[in-house]
């Protein structure tokens, strides 16, 4: 996934701000174990506002569809949420806003 | 902003208070408070009380806040300032509890000066004037130097603020009901990360251990009883830090138990005397601390902020 | 580039339902095909949009130490601190683009990426504290709403939460220099004195003159951008002057005046020289600024990789 494995693994985060509302994703971060993904979700994301309920899961362990795979919008490869391109490459000179 | 994707974030974000630690009516922290003293309790012990707890929070959260924009990541960094806003928020009641017990512990200001008392006693009282424990002011080290003094600061302050809850006082009964679980949540981080390092590599067991050594004779002074406390704990006020004693090594032997690391064998570190910090005798670490914290404030004593 | 092998005709098509969703005003969304160039380009602009929040904890970080009131410490660590969780938000975003935040963040020290040029000027009194809350966050959000709606999706969601918060940050910087006009003489000169220093390089903020601004036009056509620089700024002004006339500040621009038959302000040109010598990291703090983020970076390093380790540990051998 990542090229630096000294980089905490990317997690998703899901909140559900109210009772009887769903989980709803509401960003990433990293970490380095569930725990402490749960952890920082809690100061990143809710300010530890308490009633909220929070998941995380590894983005790596998110199996994701395409609503039509048939549909060309769609990359044909990938179950994954996100591609990672790990030799993806960027421009070395970076021309300013 | 019209925009479908926001109401997600409006259950998260909620109204505004909780973005600025005291909510947005900053105006007077005691705002609708009875501020009266209890029956019995002398407003000079209970003012140097309410000091010794606020300027703790205080010097912490000067030191944790130093760590803004420097922690090993962006998730800690947030974690960090979390804890500096809710010690902030704490001394900020305190301070204002403290003059509002005794208003001869405020520093005299120009006349009409619009510095409210609280932010009079943190920006305008000389260091032999402050009661925190020394263990919150001496200089930041690496990551596991505020881990160590974090676990060792908020073992002792979570179980002091858990009895004070029923505090004879007001506001110290209010402040340490908020408090309990801010401070649950320091101790979970603290613990949760001392056992990280001890568990980690070689190099963070060797910093961890290190950083032990360094401030755990500076412990003792958060769970000894100074004459002040054991007075308003008597009157139904304050917690005698003695009666916490076993807990707090229960909680603390616990941890260490968990990471594999011994109790340091050192000895308090001694007074001034029989003073410590809580008497007004500091390290030199604190001069320093306030000569910065300070300055903007004390060059503009009739200032507005 | 993408890993994508896509036959000619099988481009042709990915390329067309990807014009079609742009023409359409939709949403890319991060696996959805995007030509090479879209990607790098966001990769680019979000890369530097992430970068400006965490390089700009520091030059108001810098003054939580010696915030001046108990209130005004609380303010200002909260929203340094917030700016570090839209730094996080925009990385996120960019993960979404196959690039990781440790491979940005390496960009970032090596100097092959860039962050907004404000953050390259120094804070001199506790009154810049309130000057960029007022005028750089100002800038921020003009920047910044119309991005909302980009096209990108991760990103637009990532700015609706970050605009939120940037109203708070104008907010209290405005209250904090509203405050010290009410203040001593010298707290309003105080305030003068850097708004003086930060107007013109807040109006930078925007990037160079449309004329001279090579990528704007494509990122504009890709709705990765929603408005030109000058918009921009001609909008930051127009709302900027009734501002400083309420606060009782005079911004230091002698060329600037309404403009009737435009219905908008004049004003003068910002010195474009001294833009592109701060671009080029010849400003007063550019060494600084990257120094105090790779000190952190590295110091960190032994922290990230012990919590490494005890994940692998405590999941058992053989764990994830
Ligand atoms: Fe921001
Ligand atoms: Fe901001």
């Amino acid at each position: 996934m990542s090229a630096d494995r000294r980089e905490w693994p990317l997690y998703e985060v899901f909140v559900r701000g109210k009772r009887g509302l769903n989980h709803v994703h509401v960003g990433s971060l990293h970490a380095p174990d569930d725990a402490m993904a749960l952890r920082h979700a809690r100061d990143v994301y809710t300010r530890r506002n308490e009633g909220v309920s929070i998941w995380v899961v590894r983005a790596d362990a998110i199996a994701a569809s395409s609503p039509d795979e048939k549909d060309p919008l769609f990359a044909p490869s990938g179950d994954k949420v996100y591609r990672h391109p790990t030799f993806y490459d960027i421009p070395d000179d970076v021309p300013h806003m | 902003m019209s925009d479908d994707h926001g109401s997600i974030f409006d259950g998260l974000l909620g109204g505004d208070s909780s973005q600025w630690a005291f909510g947005t009516d900053f105006e007077d922290p005691l705002a609708g408070v009875d501020t009266t003293t209890p029956d019995g309790v002398d407003p000079a012990e209970l003012a140097a009380y309410c000091l010794m707890l606020g300027d703790d929070a205080l010097i912490m959260s000067q030191r944790l806040s130093e760590w803004c924009s420097r922690a090993p990541d962006l998730e800690e960094d947030i974690a960090l300032a979390n804890v500096a806003l809710d010690l902030l928020g704490q001394a900020r009641l305190l301070l204002a509890r403290a003059a509002a017990a005794d208003p001869g512990v405020v520093p005299a200001l120009p006349a009409g000066s619009p510095v409210p008392p609280e932010d009079a006693l943190a920006f305008f009282r000389e260091d032999r004037d402050f009661r925190n424990v020394r263990l919150a002011e001496v200089a930041n080290g690496d990551f596991g130097h505020v881990v160590v003094r974090l676990l060792l600061f908020s073992v002792a302050r979570l179980a002091l603020l858990e009895r004070l809850r029923t505090s004879r006082d007001h506001v110290l009964a209010a402040v340490a009901a908020k408090g309990v679980k801010e401070v649950a949540y320091h101790r979970d981080w603290a613990g949760r990360w001392f056992l990280t390092l001890a568990r980690g590599t070689e190099e963070s067991r060797r910093r961890l251990l290190a950083a032990l050594d360094a401030l755990f004779p500076l412990w003792a002074e958060l769970v000894t009883a100074h004459p002040v406390e054991r007075s308003l704990a008597s009157a139904g006020v304050g917690v005698d830090p003695a009666f916490l004693r076993e807990e707090v090594d229960a909680v603390l032997d616990q941890v260490l138990a968990a990471s594999g690391v011994e109790r340091p064998a050192r000895p308090p570190l001694a007074g001034a005397g029989e003073r410590t910090g809580r008497d007004g005798a500091h390290t030199e670490a604190l001069s320093l601390l306030l000569a910065e914290m300070q300055v903007v404030a004390r060059a503009h004593p009739s200032g507005r902020w | 580039m993408t890993a994508i092998p896509a036959e000619p005709d099988q481009e042709e098509r990915l390329q067309a339902a990807f014009d079609a969703t742009i023409a359409r005003r939709d949403r890319i969304e991060p696996r959805d095909w995007m030509p090479d160039a879209y990607r790098s380009t966001l990769v680019r602009q979000i890369a530097q949009h992430a970068h400006s929040e965490i390089i700009g904890m520091q030059p108001e970080g810098d003054w939580i130490s010696r915030a001046p009131s108990l209130r005004r410490k609380a303010i200002l660590l909260a929203k340094v601190q917030d700016e570090a969780g839209h730094g996080l938000y925009l990385y996120a975003a960019c993960e979404t683009l196959g690039v990781s935040r440790a491979e940005l963040t390496d960009l970032l020290l090596a100097g092959r990426q860039k962050y907004s040029s404000i953050f390259n000027y120094p804070t001199l009194s506790y009154a810049d504290v309130g000057t960029i809350g007022w005028l750089v966050d100002g800038a921020a959000i003009c920047n910044q709403v119309p991005l909302c709606r980009t096209s990108y999706g991760p990103y637009g969601r990532a700015m609706i939460r970050i605009c939120k918060e940037e109203s708070f940050h104008q907010r209290q910087g405005y209250e904090l220099l509203m405050t010290m006009m009410r203040g001593t003489d010298e707290q309003r000169a105080m305030v003068q004195e850097s708004v003086d220093r930060f107007w013109w390089p807040v109006l930078m903020m925007f990037g160079p003159p449309d004329a001279q601004s090579p990528n704007s036009e494509r990122s504009m056509a890709w709705g990765i951008k929603r408005n030109s620089n000058d918009e921009l700024r001609q909008k930051f002004v127009d709302m900027t002057v009734p501002q400083a006339k309420a606060l009782g500040v005079t911004l230091p621009d002698p060329d600037l005046r309404w403009n009737a038959e435009r219905g908008a302000h004049d004003f003068g040109e910002p010195d474009w020289a001294e833009f592109a010598a701060v671009i080029r990291g010849e400003g007063p703090c550019n060494a600084q600024r990257v120094a105090h983020r790779r000190a952190a970076h590295e110091e960190g390093a032994w922290v990230r990789e012990a919590a490494t380790a005890f994940a692998r540990r405590s999941a058992g051998e053989g764990g994830r």
